[in-house]
């Protein structure tokens, strides 16, 4: 049996932030109505973790739940439990209306640590970064310069980045570009 | 001569000296110079020559609006043509070069044009060369584009070494402009607790306030800037950056700050510009006013200057323009140029005042000096060549008759100013021309409007028209608080500041000197100094019949510059008033646009440039295909391998040695590109009943089906195999470039039409790698990797099952592309590679071959399978192509099938698909057309059909095509004729069947 590896083999790069692809995380794409408390309970049952209000992060130690639409939420469990939880998650949402999809490989992630990450961040996705405007406990789906992207914070120095697993390459070295140690902006 | 004074220039620091060069020669300066203030200082102030007539040019203004001063900067990599001398800071190494002259500043073989000027009038190029019509492209064109032209562009093959990046900004307030309006704009703003984002585009702060004197709060104004800056710095609800420019206001709050943070210290590591993408609540420019010129005969011969720009290089660098100033004015502002130079121990031989009465306080202080003010006056011409010798005073009133020649070497002229209404006007803020002052002001009453109808923009200061330092100290703290209040903050009951100036009497507007000037000497008075637009240019245009605004300007070019009219525009447009006998208003102005001055191309680019210029999308098993020779195809933002190229082996030949292997053995191909889209459901069979041509919904668990997808008009948009993975889910494979856009497709119309219906879809193609395993011994390989049963029995032709493959988890399907026996295996992405790997090791006995797109096309041609983008390119129906049998009769509708029902989709004579065999079996050119009898309307050969594909296949040994010919299927075995890329050669072709192998499909059914 083979080990799965990450899309980029653990790269890091050192800058205005600690950047570095995060270990393998499962992820669970689910379609159905978040506002159906059938689905909250699911969700519940699967992670741990309460669903969250609109653009809001529920997120301990790698396991949790991200709202991405009115319809759809990304769950993060351990990589080794994704087909655990999926068929947990199953279970619990019974004749619910649903799709639950492992996307765990479909997705690199990356962590950017330091008091920076918030300045990094803002070079390439159009969110307000501001202490008060994005906080831990929020998610953005959003874009990094070209291509699509999502990001929530562990804690304020501590921000994880999901993106595609076919433009691994293109965000690590974009988020390395944005960490180039010459660039500080020192707006925040 | 102009020249460095041995004392004074506030923003210079003579302990540092920096060298320099202009044009090669070597120059010496201070930190804190401008390149146009340090040139000067070394009596440098011919600094280019002009756009059309190559007339020497020296430095007019001390700013931004400079026309004038354009210089190349850098070498090699970093070099940047039209950049302004006015605003290029110092710095030690700077090189620059002037432009638009040869073979040199001095000597221009160009500056013929100017005796030709006569000749040269506005419009001259579109009357001269309309005819004859050819020889616009061949000998005009080519002729007026090597001798028009700025700057040199750079080399095409270097690339700028520097790098840029963007950030996002949201703020409450922005202010843009940091003089004193501004600060206290600023600072009102932060008080009232709101997040202030305050920019100003020069490396210091106070704008003219420290040059044109008065106090606020009793200070000087200095002091005052120094104490209102360090606040705000010390504000947590505040940042203040200098050099950096808003460039442009939009909707939604939006602004573009332009911070260039390398250009005055190229060493300095980090990106060179910072483009400042902003979203502010509530924004207020406090732009300041330009100094307008006054046209006068001989106002562009270099020592002419703005009158404020003569006294910014007296006072802010120590620097004259000349031993001798005469001060043209109609306003009382100018004379504090004569005041700053007399202080300075210069001398100023008078003050020719264009007003009958003259001016107020300020003239009163300048003949307490003992300087010669005469009033009612004006300049008929100024002498010089490549600079000033003298002026000839003359009666304003009159037409210019020479009353006394005065000899001066510079001339600090004033026509008045006019507030920066640019970024105001920018998205959309209406002015009001404001009588009394002669100038445009933003009328406050139609502000640029957000979604909310309310103003998002305000404007503080002398661009609001507030001229003096107390009314524009004021009007900051005004509109700063009403700012901070609009964007939902209760502002501080402070008191603003309280300033004191000089009274100024008013002015009287100029715009022709003297008023009736000859024709000569209007074809001397300068508008646009730098695509030289004349007086008599814009009379003419009048005269011609251009009436509007607009067409003057393009059809004189006035404002059309790369300084966008700063100084020429209000000048420009009285003139056209005047000519026309309408009100200035009436005439109004053109339209202002971002960017207020030009910002590089590389801030706009930001980071996207070397690795990260676009991204590039990878398959799990890239890496793989990098290092073993892949020869690269793009596929949207995919790369895909062509082929791969081994040792010595061209491209065509590792295409055919690819199929053969694949052919005669196995094998490997990459598909992981391939959309899946997961849709599931109780409604989602009747979905994909709709979304497909075919019936979808009676496919059995287990199995899979080749489906056809059209837009709502009729047209083939993507195709793919349908696998259906339990009772209410199925998966969906789309083309390579069709994933995101399929999934698109669905979700729009789940959306919009069909928002009742129970599905959900989920684009899960980068969940897997999948691997093609093709050819003969496909199965053998598959069965050694072992872990599930892949016999024909139990995995049949156009099955699918779930199982492992050598130790990972595997859904493998029994489809096939090229024909032969072939499985496509899906594995979680992360173990693609080993996946992969493990395939080429225990393959290498069937001499397991990986190959690329362009056999996988030869050999879906070879057994006539189409292609989407090949054989449709959106006008293509299904039944184009022979594919009837994958519409599906049984359903009342799917997308697309009442548009196939129009005349024109069932018009008989619509080219069908068929193969085509060259007689001599060599290759058709793609795209190539057969040639039908006689000839169209517009003298063409009539076609009769075309190639989709064509390629040489090495299994037949022969070139084979598939086409689109009129009738094709009805005509087998016919022979026609398609035209080469010459248009001229034929080659003869037999209509066949577009299946060229394997007609029975006995190899893939094994």
């Amino acid at each position: 049996m083979s080990e799965a590896v990450q899309p980029l083999g653990g790269s890091a790069f050192d800058g205005l932030v600690h950047l570095s692809e995060a270990p393998l995380q499962g992820m669970i794409t689910l379609r159905a109505d978040l506002s159906d408390a059938a689905v909250k309970k699911a969700i519940k049952a699967a992670t741990g973790q309460t669903m969250p209000d609109i653009r809001g992060a529920s997120v301990q130690e790698g396991q949790g739940v991200l709202w991405m639409s009115p319809d759809e939420a990304m769950l993060l469990v351990p990589y080794a439990e994704v087909d655990a939880a999926l068929a947990k998650l199953t279970k619990s949402l019974g004749k619910v209306h649903a799709l639950a999809v492992n996307v765990s490989d479909a997705r690199a992630m990356f962590s950017l640590r330091g008091p920076a990450a918030r300045e990094v961040i803002a070079k390439l996705a159009p969110v307000d970064m501001a202490p008060g405007a994005f906080e831990p406990g929020m998610v953005r789906r959003t874009r990094f310069a070209q291509v699509a992207g999502a990001f929530w914070m562990e804690d304020q120095e501590t921000i994880h980045v999901v993106c595609f697993r076919s433009v691994a390459r293109y965000m690590f070295d974009l988020l390395s570009v944005a960490s180039d140690p010459a660039s500080a902006v020192d707006f925040f | 001569m102009s020249t460095r004074l041995a004392t004074g220039g506030r923003l210079i620091d003579r302990s540092k000296a920096q060298a320099f060069t202009f044009n090669g020669k070597r120059f010496k300066g201070y930190a804190g110079d401008t390149l146009a203030s340090a040139l000067l200082g070394e009596d440098q102030m011919l600094m280019g020559r002009s756009f059309k007539y190559h007339r020497p040019r020296g430095v007019v203004a001390s700013g931004a609006e400079e026309p004038n001063a354009l210089v190349n900067l850098g070498k090699g990599t970093a070099h940047e043509p039209n950049a302004r001398a006015t605003t290029t800071e110092l710095f030690d190494g700077l090189a620059a070069t002037s432009q638009n002259h040869w073979p040199s500043l001095e000597f221009d073989v160009g500056a013929v044009n100017t005796h030709l000027s006569r000749f040269l009038p506005a419009g001259f190029y579109y009357k001269m060369f309309i005819h004859p019509r050819p020889l616009w492209k061949h000998v005009y064109e080519p002729f007026i584009r090597q001798s028009a032209g700025l700057g040199r562009a750079p080399d095409p093959e270097t690339r700028d070494p520097d790098t840029y990046e963007h950030f996002y900004a949201f703020v409450d307030v922005l202010v843009i402009g940091g003089g004193v309006a501004g600060l206290q704009a600023a600072k009102a703003a932060g008080d009232a607790g709101a997040k202030v984002l305050l920019i100003e585009q020069n490396a210091h702060w106070g704008g003219r306030a420290p040059v044109d004197g008065g106090s606020i709060d009793g200070q000087a104004p200095e002091a005052w800037i120094d104490e209102t800056l360090s606040a705000l710095q010390a504000m947590p609800n505040v940042t203040v950056r200098s050099r950096t420019m808003g460039a442009g206001v939009y909707d939604h709050g939006y602004v573009l700050g332009y911070e260039r943070l390398t250009d005055h210290a190229p060493q300095m590591d980090g990106p060179r510009h910072r483009l400042w993408r902003i979203r502010a609540a509530q924004i207020v420019t406090a732009t300041g006013a330009i100094e307008r010129p006054l046209s006068f005969a001989g106002n562009d011969i270099p020592g002419v200057m703005l009158a404020s720009a003569v006294r910014d290089y007296v006072v802010n660098y120590g620097v004259v323009p000349g031993d001798r100033t005469v001060v043209v004015t109609n306003n009382d502002d100018a004379y504090r140029t004569a005041l700053a130079l007399k202080a300075a121990g210069l001398a100023v031989p008078a003050i020719i005042d264009a007003r009958p009465n003259g001016g107020g306080a300020l003239m009163q202080a300048a003949r307490d000096q003992g300087i010669r003010v005469e009033v009612g006056r004006g300049i008929a011409k100024v002498k010089g060549g490549k600079r000033v010798s003298s002026v000839y005073m003359c009666d304003q009133a009159g037409s210019g008759a020479m009353l006394e020649e005065i000899p001066c070497d510079v001339v600090a002229m004033s026509g008045g100013w006019s507030p920066v209404v640019h970024l105001w006007s920018h998205c959309g803020g209406k002015l009001t021309w404001d009588d009394e002052q002669a100038f445009f002001r933003p009328d406050a009453d139609r502000a640029p409007t957000g979604a909310d109808g309310a103003a998002f923009v305000s404007v503080a200061g002398s661009a609001n028209g507030h001229m003096g330092l107390a009314q524009g100290i004021l009007d900051g703290d005004a509109v700063g608080k009403a700012a901070a209040k609009m964007a939902g903050f209760k502002p501080k009951r402070t008191k603003a500041p309280e300033a004191v100036s000089e009274d100024e009497a008013a002015l009287v507007p100029v715009w022709l000197m003297p008023q009736g000037a000859s024709r000569d000497l209007r074809a001397k008075a300068w508008l646009d100094y730098q695509n030289d637009v004349k007086v008599s240019d814009v009379q003419l245009a009048a005269r011609e019949g251009f009436e509007s605004v607009e067409h003057t300007k393009r059809y004189t070019t006035l404002g059309m510059a790369t300084d966008q009219g700063k100084l020429s525009n209000i000048n420009g447009l009285a003139t056209l008033s005047n000519a026309l006998n309408e009100a200035i208003p009436q005439v109004g102005t053109t339209t202002f646009r971002p960017p207020y001055t030009p910002i590089s191309m590389g801030a706009i680019g930001g980071e996207a440039r070397g690795d990260v210029f676009q991204p590039i999308r990878r398959t799990p098993i890239h890496e793989w295909h990098e290092t073993n020779g892949a020869h690269w195809e793009p596929v949207g933002h995919w790369r895909r391998p062509y082929c791969f190229q081994r040792a010595g082996e061209s491209v065509h030949d590792a295409v055919n040695r690819e199929i053969k292997a694949t052919r005669d053995s196995l094998g490997l191909l990459d598909a992981s590109t391939l959309g899946k889209i997961i849709v599931k459901g109780p409604d989602a069979g009747r979905f994909l009943d709709m979304m497909y041509t075919n019936m979808m919904s009676t496919l059995p668990i287990g199995k899979c089906r080749y489906g056809l997808m059209c837009t709502e008009n009729g047209f083939l948009t993507d195709d793919g195999v349908v696998a259906r993975l339990d009772e209410d889910t199925w998966l969906c494979h789309t083309t390579t470039g069709g994933a995101d856009r399929i999934h698109g497709h669905m979700e729009e119309w789940l959306q919009t039409e069909w928002w009742d219906w129970k599905v959900w879809t989920v684009n899960a193609t980068e969940q897997y790698a999948q691997i093609a395993v093709v050819g003969p011994n496909a199965r053998k390989l598959l069965e050694k990797l072992g872990g599930m049963d892949v016999s024909k029995e139990t995995l049949p032709f156009m099955q699918w099952a779930d199982g492992t493959l050598g130790g990972i988890q595997a859904r493998v399907f029994r489809i096939s592309f090229s024909g032969e026996l072939s499985y496509e295996i899906a594995v979680p992405a992360n173990q693609g590679r080993a996946f992969w790997d493990m395939l080429m090791e225990q393959g290498a006995e069937w001499n397991a071959t990986p190959y690329g797109t362009e056999a996988l096309h030869v050999m879906r041609a070879e057994k006539g399978f189409i292609m989407i983008g090949d054989e449709t390119d959106g006008t293509i129906i299904p039944q184009d192509l022979g594919l009837h049998w994958a519409l599906s009769k049984k359903k009342e509708d799917y997308l697309g099938k009442r548009a196939q029902q129009r005349s024109h989709m069932t018009d008989p004579n619509r080219w069908q698909l068929v193969g085509l065999e060259t007689l001599d079996g060599s290759v058709l050119p793609d795209g190539a057309y057969a040639a039908a009898d006689g000839t169209n309307d517009n003298g063409q050969r009539n076609t009769q059909g075309r190639v989709t594909s064509s390629y040489y296949s090495p299994t037949l040994d022969k070139g084979i095509a598939m086409g689109l010919v009129l009738n094709g299927p009805d005509r087998m075995g016919e022979v026609i004729s398609f035209i080469k890329e010459d248009g001229e050669t034929e080659m003869k072709a037999t209509i066949v069947s577009p299946v060229f192998y394997d007609p029975e499909g006995e190899k893939q059914n094994v």
